[in-house]
Parts: structure tokens; sequence; C-alpha cells
């Protein structure tokens, strides 16, 4: 009897949520991305405070100990996501188009070493050291760089008919071969203080309170905006409206996810060290409170999120992105109805250089160095994030957010697990395990949906 | 069915190999405005390869194309769509990740002011057309993936008919449908034939073509065997040409003809 019971309780329940998820037009995939980031997350944060004080449930001693939930762990794990997370934007829509981009992280590190080499060797004593055009040209060059590599990529799996695998396979080994013939293995020390604001490392690079508030109370207006141009557009070409309470509950739900990363990443303050050097070098005198600036949002992660909403754009709004899905569905029946196949692959290869390349300044800028070791074997970090994020290899499906879902649960994993101080080498297996068991479990559900 | 006027696709001594073995083999065959000409044969006999040739989906290697009269440059499906062809494949039809809008409107999508995809204004027309083809048609919000062969089907000939075609190609438009959808595309070939669109059919059903068609042209090995009214042959000398190349009194013969 009990039984039955709760087996009905079980499907009134699921009945209720499958209303729901339909109302909100939320996808399960998501919702169980960030249901497992949650839970790596609060495993995470109680497990270090477990190996250092031992068990407990009290949550004021977890308050104090704990190490993973905290603003500045969170804020860094932010930081760390972008470079990841950047590429794996583009990885999405390259995987979607049936190809691979194994080449990405040797991009990175070829891109990465021309543009340190050419600040330290060529910008600066050109035009003087901090010279304000130094950071500029390097930019330019790094997307130039990008823009080309890409390219070439795209043209030998698009006109030469090269699959794309074997393509980046060889270009994976030119590019970290070109990386040290530039370098010759040296590390080079980047000085530019402009160039190191892209990575997030000086002060400059942090937004701090007010104009972080700003930041988050716009993105909470764009969110609103939003639900009511969409309701808008639905109205005018009468189509079936969201339940108003769904509308609210997403605009509520949205709006407290941007709000709650305002006060994470507002609550860490700066390192007391840092605070004094830059009092000193600014004239400013320091209350005996200390100065209590706060960080705020980092530069890279405002370039990651404004790469995130760009490649969403494009993804969704445009002929390109939308072309990079069709061809994903069914290359025959794209070329069939006229979309020049090629092109669109070609580009699609060079957005992707273009994507490594801004990886390749907020990395290298953020270890304020460029060696050719840099990024090497990120491509398939990069990948990993794409399909945890729902991306199917075999493609046609995948989108940007659950890219960048699937990075930062990646990057939770590696930082949580170095917190916890755990060995390199069990890093790399559990990172392995869960990559396979993501997919295990994508599969089992797409079939049982199916 | 005589007509002296200029056809509206004339298709001349089309050949096309793939490795030495000649799929098409200097086929001729023409259409006029508001006729539907049928095109018939075993399967690898080169109907589907000539009107793919005609589609941009093959380049050929000898032979000529001519619209209205004039010569015609198809190079890709994108020049056949710019001369008014529209092609309705039998197998390889729609991109299933995404819906019935974004494939009626793939290559041709609708734009914003900003040149953004405007998907609501898209699945508006594409609700439209679809209510005039199959009214009981409701998933507009699914991945094709997820219709069935007779839906699947109405999108491609949504997409084929919501541009204004002259010239149609449907390459076995009803092999995935049921009776009462096969009748319903039936009626729509007359109704376009009666709005003057020419309309190749390529069919395996002879009481189809029988039934729609105006002139039946039959391929073999690649070659045309002859071209004739449907009203001057019966089923069995069609029949006839088919599987033994025989070339009935009502048909002009072609190059495949049996000697």
């Amino acid at each position: 009897m009990t039984s039955v019971t709760a087996a009905q309780g079980g499907q009134a329940a699921e009945g209720a949520l499958q209303r729901f998820l339909r109302a909100t037009e939320i996808d399960t995939r998501m919702l169980g991305m960030v249901g497992a980031l949650v839970l790596i997350w609060i495993g995470m944060d109680l497990f270090g405070v477990w190996k250092d004080v031992g068990f407990t449930l009290n949550p004021v001693i977890i308050y104090q100990n704990d190490t993973f939930l905290t603003a500045r762990n969170l804020w860094t794990l932010l930081v760390q996501t972008t470079v990841i997370g950047v590429m794996a934007t583009g990885m999405v829509m390259i995987i979607v188009m049936r190809n691979i981009d194994l080449s990405a992280g040797s991009m990175l590190s070829f891109v990465g070493v021309v543009t340190g080499y050419a600040q330290a060797y060529w910008l600066g004593p050109m035009l003087g050291t901090n010279h304000p055009m130094i950071w500029i040209i390097a930019v330019v060059i790094a997307l130039g760089m990008g823009a080309l590599l890409g390219a070439l990529n795209g043209f030998l799996v698009a006109y030469a008919g090269i699959p794309a695998f074997i393509v980046t396979l060889g270009g994976m080994l030119v590019y970290s071969g070109s990386a040290w013939w530039v370098i010759r293995g040296e590390t080079v020390g980047l000085e530019d203080s402009r160039f190191a604001v892209i990575g997030g490392n000086p002060p400059e690079s942090w937004l701090g309170a007010s104009a972080s508030w700003a930041l988050g109370l716009l993105a909470c207006a764009a969110i609103i905006w939003g639900l009511i141009a969409n309701r808008g557009q639905r109205a005018r070409f009468n189509f079936p409206q969201r339940p108003m309470w769904a509308e609210f509950f997403l605009g509520i739900v949205g709006c407290a996810v941007t709000i709650g990363t305002v006060l994470v990443v507002n609550a860490y303050e700066w390192p007391p060290k840092v605070a004094e050097n830059y009092a000193n070098d600014h004239n400013i005198p320091i209350p005996p409170g200390g100065l209590g600036y706060v960080h705020g949002f980092a530069v890279p992660v405002l370039i990651a999120l404004a790469v995130a909403i760009t490649m969403t754009f494009i993804a969704t709004r445009t002929r390109f992105g939308r072309y990079v899905y069709a061809i994903g569905g069914n290359p025959e029946a794209a070329e069939l109805a006229g979309v020049n196949t090629r092109k669109i692959t070609m580009m699609m290869f060079s957005l992707m250089g273009v994507l490594t390349a801004i990886a390749a300044c907020i990395a290298t800028s953020r270890l304020e160095a460029a060696t050719n070791s840099i990024g090497q074997f990120s491509e398939l970090y990069v990948i990993a994030a794409a399909v945890i994020g729902g991306t199917a290899l075999a493609g046609g499906v995948g989108t940007i957010y659950g890219a960048l879902l699937g990075a930062l649960v990646l990057q939770s994993l590696q930082s949580g697990m170095t917190l916890l101080n755990i060995d390199s080498a069990v890093k790399d297996l559990v990172v392995g395990t869960v990559l396979v068991f993501a997919v295990w479990i994508d599969q089992t559900y797409r079939r049982r949906k199916a | 069915m005589t007509n002296t006027a200029t056809p509206l696709v004339d298709l001349k001594e089309i050949s096309i190999a793939f490795g030495g073995i000649k799929a098409v083999d200097r086929a001729s065959i023409d259409l006029h405005a508001g006729e539907v000409v049928a095109l018939l044969g075993h399967n690898g006999a080169g109907k589907s390869t000539l009107i793919k040739i005609l589609s941009g989906a093959y380049k050929r290697d000898g032979g000529q194309i001519l619209i209205e009269g004039q010569e015609a440059k198809i190079d890709n499906p994108r020049d056949a769509k710019a001369y008014g062809i529209e092609t309705i494949y039998q197998t390889l039809g729609l991109a299933d990740n995404v819906d019935a809008a974004s494939n009626l409107f793939l290559g041709r999508e609708l734009l914003t002011r900003w040149g953004t995809l405007d998907d609501a204004a898209m699945e508006s027309q594409a609700r439209k057309v679809m209510g005039r083809l199959n009214p009981n048609f409701r998933r507009f919000k699914e991945p094709v993936k997820a219709l069935s062969g007779g839906q699947r089907q109405s999108v491609a000939i949504a997409r084929a008919i919501h541009f204004n075609a002259r010239i149609l190609i449907m390459d076995e438009p009803t092999a995935a449908l049921g009776p009462q959808e096969t009748a319903q595309v039936g009626e729509l070939i007359k109704q376009l034939k009666a709005e003057g669109i020419g309309i190749f059919l390529i069919s395996h059903d002879i009481h189809d073509v029988f039934d729609l068609a105006d002139r039946v042209s039959v391929m073999k090995n690649g070659q045309v065997v002859g071209t004739g009214p449907v009203s001057a042959m019966t089923k069995d000398e069609v029949l006839g040409m088919i599987i033994l190349g025989k070339c009935p009194p009502g048909a002009t013969p072609g190059p495949g003809a049996m000697q």
C-alpha cells in the first residue's frame, strides 16, 4: 500500500514539475546542470570544513571554516573560468556543425607567445615601455592572428575537404611547434600595465562596488525588458503566452541570480597588502579600519560575459548561427536549401580562432607572462565543457549557456580539489570520470525521452 | 498536348559521369508552363541525377540548360533558386534539429530591420502556408525530427511553393505518405499546375503519373527511352518503356530506345 501511494505521489509531483517546466519553458538539461553545480559547490564546501575541523553540521562552524563558498573563492572561480569559457562558446558551434577543433589550445599558446614576444621585443623598445598604444596593437595582432589561423583551419576543412579532426590534430602540432619556435622555451614577462587589466590581476581591472551594482541593475533591467519584449512579440503574432506567474518567476530568478553575483563579488575585499600599495601609489591616506575597497566584477569576467552574450546572439538571432545549426542537423539539406556551407564552415573556424585569441590575451595577461606551455591541451577541457554542457558530438544540438555552465562545473571541480589539496593525478582522474559520467547520464536521459 | 511555344525548361543533351559510369547520358527533356511532366524509370535509371543537375545539386559534365529559351548558368542550388526552380527531395529535405519555420525559410530567412532573424514573422508566415497545406499541423515549436513522415513532407512542400516557384521538381513526393495525404498532394499538384507552374514529377507509381501528368519521359540506363503525351499511351506501353526500353508509336524515341 505504502509503496503504491509513494509511487502515485511521485507521479503527481512529476506532473507538477512538468507543468512548471512547460509553463516557464526551462530546459530540463539546464536545470540538471545547475543542480549538479550546486551539489559540487556545497559538497566541496562541506568537505573542506570536515577535513579541517572534523564532521559537523553546525552552520556557524561551517561558515567560519569554509573555503569554497567564500566571496574570494567564487570571485577567483569566475575569473578562472573565463579562458575555457570563452573558447567553449565557439567550440559548441564548431561541434554543432559536426566538426571539432583540437588545435584551440595550441593556437592559444601560439597567439599568446607571439603577442607576448611582440610586446616585449618589438612594441616595448619601439614605443617605449608602457606606451598607451602597446596593449591595443598587441590585442589587434592577437585577434588578427586568431582570425587568420582559424580561417586556415576552416579553409582546409571546407574547401580542401580534409576532415576537421585531422586538420586540427595537425594544427595542434603545428601551432604548438610554432609557439616553441617563436619563443624557444623562454618565458617572456609582460610588463604593460594596460594589457595587464585584461587578465584581472591589478586593482585597475576590478570594477569596484558602485560600478558592479550599476552593471548588475542594468542586467536586471535587460532581463525584465527581454521578458516584456518577448511578450509583445508573441502578442503581435497571436502566439500563446507564458502564464503570468511563469514570467514573474523567470524575472525574479534572473534578477536574484544577477544580484546574488553582485553581492558575492562585492563581498570580496582587496587583500590588505594590495590596498596598502595602492594607497601609497595614489597618495591616499589609509583610515584605521583599512580602505574597505572591494573587488566587484573583474575585467576578464566582463569580457567573457560580453563574449557569451555576443555568441548567444550570433547563434540564435543571425542567419550565420541558423546556418551553423542547420548544417549540423543535415549538411546536404542545408546545401540544397541554398546555404553556402563551405563559406559558413570557414567563417565558423575563423570565429573560433578569434575566440581563442581573446582567451590567449586573458591567459597571458593573467599569468603576466607568455610561454609556450600556456594553453596546451586546454582544447580538451574546452571540448569537455561543451559536452558536459549538453553539446551532442553527432552535431546539431548545443547551447552557449550550456557550455558556459559546463566550463563552470569543470572549473569548480578543479578549483575545489585544489583547495582540498587533492593530488593532481586524482584531479585528472575525477575530471575524466565526471566527463564520461555526464555524457552517460545525458545519453540515458535522451534515450528515455525519445 | 502539342506546344510550340518556347519551353519553360529545356534540358539539352545533359551528361554526367561518376567515376567512369555514365549516370546520365545525353538526356534531353523539356517542360512548359502549367504542365506536369513525369519522369519514370527503374532505380538507378538516372532520373534523380538528371533532376539534381537542374536543381543545382550536381554539376553537369556536358549539355545545356535553357530557361525560357535563355541559356542558364546553374552551378549550385542557389543559382537554381534564382531561376525560380524549387525542389522537393525524396530524402535529403530537412534539417532535423530545427523547427518547421526555420526549415521553411532556410537560406531565405526573414530579417528584422536590424538584420537579425525575425523568427516571429517567419513562424507567422509558416502558420499561414501550413494552414493551407495541412490544416491539422500544430507543432511549430518542435524540431522537425519529432514530426511524422507526412508532416515533414508538408513542410518540404510548403518550402517549395512558398517562394513563388516557376518550376517545381518533386522527387517521389508521396513516398512517405498515407493514402489521404497522397490524395492531398495530388490536389496540390493540380492547383499549382492551374497557377501556371511547370512541374517535373518523379514517381514510381504509374497510376499517380497517369492521373496527374500531361507527358511522360522514361529513362533507362542513364538515357531517355522516349517522351510522349499520356493520352497517346497505355500503362502497358509505359511499362514496356521502363522495363524493356521499347518506345511505343505514341512517343518520340530518345537515344535510349531499343532499336
